[in-house]
């Protein structure tokens, strides 16, 4: 397996009236060919900001970001098209970025009749095919977005992204807009389409269910750091930083029968503007101590799983306990 | 936690408040220490239909919905998107819109009050005091040029006109302070304000006058899962301090596992199946259910594939003959193409809304084997 995109010490910042907000500070991440990386996180934790910075929705502040080996932080507007058919995102939010004067039909055809690769008879097939593919029913067509429920208009940014058989999508919590049925007929297609077609996706989301489902890797970010890293199932089995563990058993789960330790945080986030080095996470954490005010990076524990918590050894074999500001609560 | 007490609970009408005899009591608003017993019956939904009208079309958005939830039990109602479930939550608060909705059929009994015949004035004074609501939306939800405690301290006057300013201003701030609102926050506006603190005060809100029956449609959707974790365990605080009644209304099952009692199975406007949450997470039955399970990744479980209900939901205005679900049912035969659907008891609270229920079950325990 090879890295498709990888980024290095990406940055993304912006200059607020208070100062910077560091959105995006100093993330090392690789996506393996054919895998799905899951990004998880709390809103504000600044993995949109992410996605969109590696699809160059945004430009970074600094870092690099790599395409097969190719850098490619700083595309020209010429190479730009090239460079969007293989790498493509799914957005959040299918109100706002679907035009509203485009009918199903017109949203759908626009990349394809862009990259005139089909003619006036084909291309006619390929859109059908495209809606079939995310299941929008033929009469559809020529739907406006404000006709649609939102999971249809969700369906139809999906089919919009997949249009150039992209290698790399960002998926940018495809599926918190949809029910549950559907949001699993979704989860499975692009499960389907990734075993189709090698494709790479980085799948952002809050929801840990969905992540742990899709994900071959995890990297949980927290106040625009990576804070852990690892495979989905040495994230769920043995979580190493005190966030991503309470992460976890804030999760609510259908199984009625296990018992929940439930570790509440507490203490709101801390801003991100102008943030002070050192853990990000520590006026929250139960376990903090003096060293957590210096400045931290990831580093591996075992292989393959990477964190940043200077007491990770000490507290990995440590169940959540009640401690400092965190109050456990029995169900 | 242990919900075997609340089974025991006493027969029907018993032991109900003495207040089902026509004239309202509103002497306990104002008095927070004001107990309840649960298990008193307090919300009896029978037989409720609402419909839509849109030009020519009329829409079934609720069909012949019952339903009983007594004082400090949690009735959970999932379901996908035009399902109904948030026009029931509408209906029993009677905010459904003036035009073009209607409540068709049924009866909203309410501490022995129909609510579907009551005066628009009386509805007024139940609406926020006795029974209040969680929208979904914070953002919506706030007005956005009012300072929180202004707007958390009108609710407050609105029903106690007997206190000043300042004393409603105070209890707001307590009430604030009890969803981990500081003071000196209290004067910001919502924008100042994080997703998670908005839902938190429109969840104060609906608190300030401590509601008999709260009603959550779809409260922390837009949350994140540790905030998310906050307000239930605030909302399961209530219901065993005060007795306080919650009907959850939401998609999610993880969190229906987590804070009710019941689960209603909505679909097609109608109660699929409805049971006690172990008779529904144990033995789930109705063949949208068992689909609504196998569509849910669960952090317990590891399945490569999930395996969701086929095809979407028909339109809320186009809804099928027979059982609403034959069409995307894996066990339909003829008979659930026309007529009515039998109600199937299937022990305790347990009943289910299907022709085939012994095919699916039989099937559905093969599966479990194999």
């Amino acid at each position: 397996m090879s890295t498709l995109v990888e980024v290095k010490g990406l940055k993304r910042y912006f200059d607020v009236p208070k100062g910077t907000l560091h959105a995006v500070d100093n993330v090392d991440m690789a996506f393996e060919e054919g895998t799905t990386m899951g990004v998880v996180g709390e809103s504000g934790c600044g993995k949109s900001t992410l996605a969109r910075t590696i699809i160059h929705l945004q430009e970074p502040t600094d870092g690099k970001i790599y395409l097969n080996g190719k850098d490619v932080t700083h595309v020209s507007k010429r190479e730009l098209p090239k460079l969007r058919e293989q790498m493509q995102i799914i957005f959040q939010d299918p109100y706002m970025t679907l035009n509203p004067r485009y009918t199903v039909e017109d949203t759908l055809k626009e990349p394809l009749a862009h990259s005139g690769r089909y003619d006036k008879g084909s291309l006619d097939k390929e859109i059908r095919r495209l809606m079939d593919m995310v299941g929008i029913s033929g009469r559809l067509r020529m739907a406006y977005p404000h006709e649609l429920s939102g999971g249809r208009r969700q369906r139809v940014g999906i089919g919009r992204a997949l249009a150039m058989n992209p290698k790399f999508i960002a998926c940018d919590e495809p599926v918190s807009a949809l029910d549950v049925s559907i949001q699993a007929q979704i989860l499975n297609l692009l499960q389907d389409l990734q075993k189709e077609y090698g494709l790479t996706y980085m799948f952002v989301t809050h929801d840990m269910s969905v992540v742990k489902h899709i994900s071959h890797k995890i990297s949980v970010m927290y106040l625009g750091q990576v804070v852990e890293t690892g495979s989905t199932d040495d994230l769920f089995d043995n979580p190493l930083h005190p966030y991503t563990k309470a992460l976890l058993s804030a999760i609510p789960t259908i199984d009625i029968d296990k018992p929940k330790n439930r570790i509440q945080l507490h203490g709101e986030l801390m801003s991100p503007i102008n943030p002070k080095p050192g853990c990000r996470f520590a006026p929250r954490c139960p376990y903090a101590t003096e060293a957590c005010s210096q400045p931290m990076s990831l580093r591996e524990v075992t292989p393959g799983h990477l964190v940043s918590c200077c007491r990770a050894e000490e507290l990995s074999d440590k169940q959540p306990v009640t401690a400092g500001g965190a109050a456990e609560c029995q169900n | 936690m242990n919900f075997e007490h609340r089974k025991e609970r006493p027969e029907d009408g018993k032991h109900r408040h003495g207040d089902g005899d026509g004239r309202r009591h509103h002497g306990h608003r104002g008095d927070p220490g004001k107990q309840f017993h649960r298990g008193d019956k307090l919300l009896k939904v029978e037989d409720l239909s609402v419909e839509y009208t849109s030009g020519k079309k009329v829409v079934h958005a609720a069909n012949h919905v019952s339903f009983e939830l007594n004082r400090g039990e949690s009735l959970g109602i999932v379901g996908e998107s035009g399902c109904g479930k948030s026009t029931v939550a509408k209906a029993i608060l009677r905010i459904l819109p003036d035009r073009g909705a209607r409540i068709s059929g049924g009866k909203i009994m309410f501490k022995g009050e129909d609510l579907v015949t009551m005066p628009e004035k009386t509805m007024e004074k139940i609406r926020g005091a006795e029974i209040s609501m969680v929208f979904q939306d914070p953002m919506t939800a706030l007005n956005p040029v009012r300072r929180i405690i202004d707007q958390v301290s009108g609710v407050i006057r609105l029903h106690n006109p007997e206190l000043t300013k300042k004393e409603a201003e105070q209890r707001g701030i307590d009430i604030l302070g009890t969803v981990g609102i500081t003071p000196d926050r209290v004067r910001d506006y919502p924008l100042q304000f994080s997703g998670g603190m908005q839902q938190r005060v429109v969840v104060a809100i609906a608190l300030c006058c401590n509601p008999e029956l709260l009603l959550a449609d779809e409260p922390t959707t837009a949350l994140d899962v540790t905030i998310q974790a906050q307000v239930l365990e605030m909302m399961k605080g209530l219901m065993t301090q005060r007795n306080t009644a919650l009907i959850l209304i939401t998609h999610n099952l993880g969190i229906v596992a987590d804070t009710c009692d019941n689960v209603a199975v909505f679909y097609g406007g109608e109660i699929v199946e409805y049971g006690s949450k172990e008779e529904i997470f144990k033995n789930p039955s109705h063949p949208y259910t068992i689909g609504l399970f196998g569509a849910v990744p669960d952090i317990h479980s590891k399945v490569d594939r999930l395996t969701p209900v086929a095809g979407i939901m028909p339109e809320p205005s186009d809804l099928p003959a027979g059982c609403k679900f034959h069409t995307r049912c894996p066990y339909a035969t003829e008979c659930c193409m026309n007529g009515d659907v039998p109600v199937v008891s299937l022990g305790g609270t347990h009943i289910c809304q299907c022709h085939n229920i012994q095919t699916v079950q039989e099937a559905n325990k093969k599966e479990a084997t194999a």
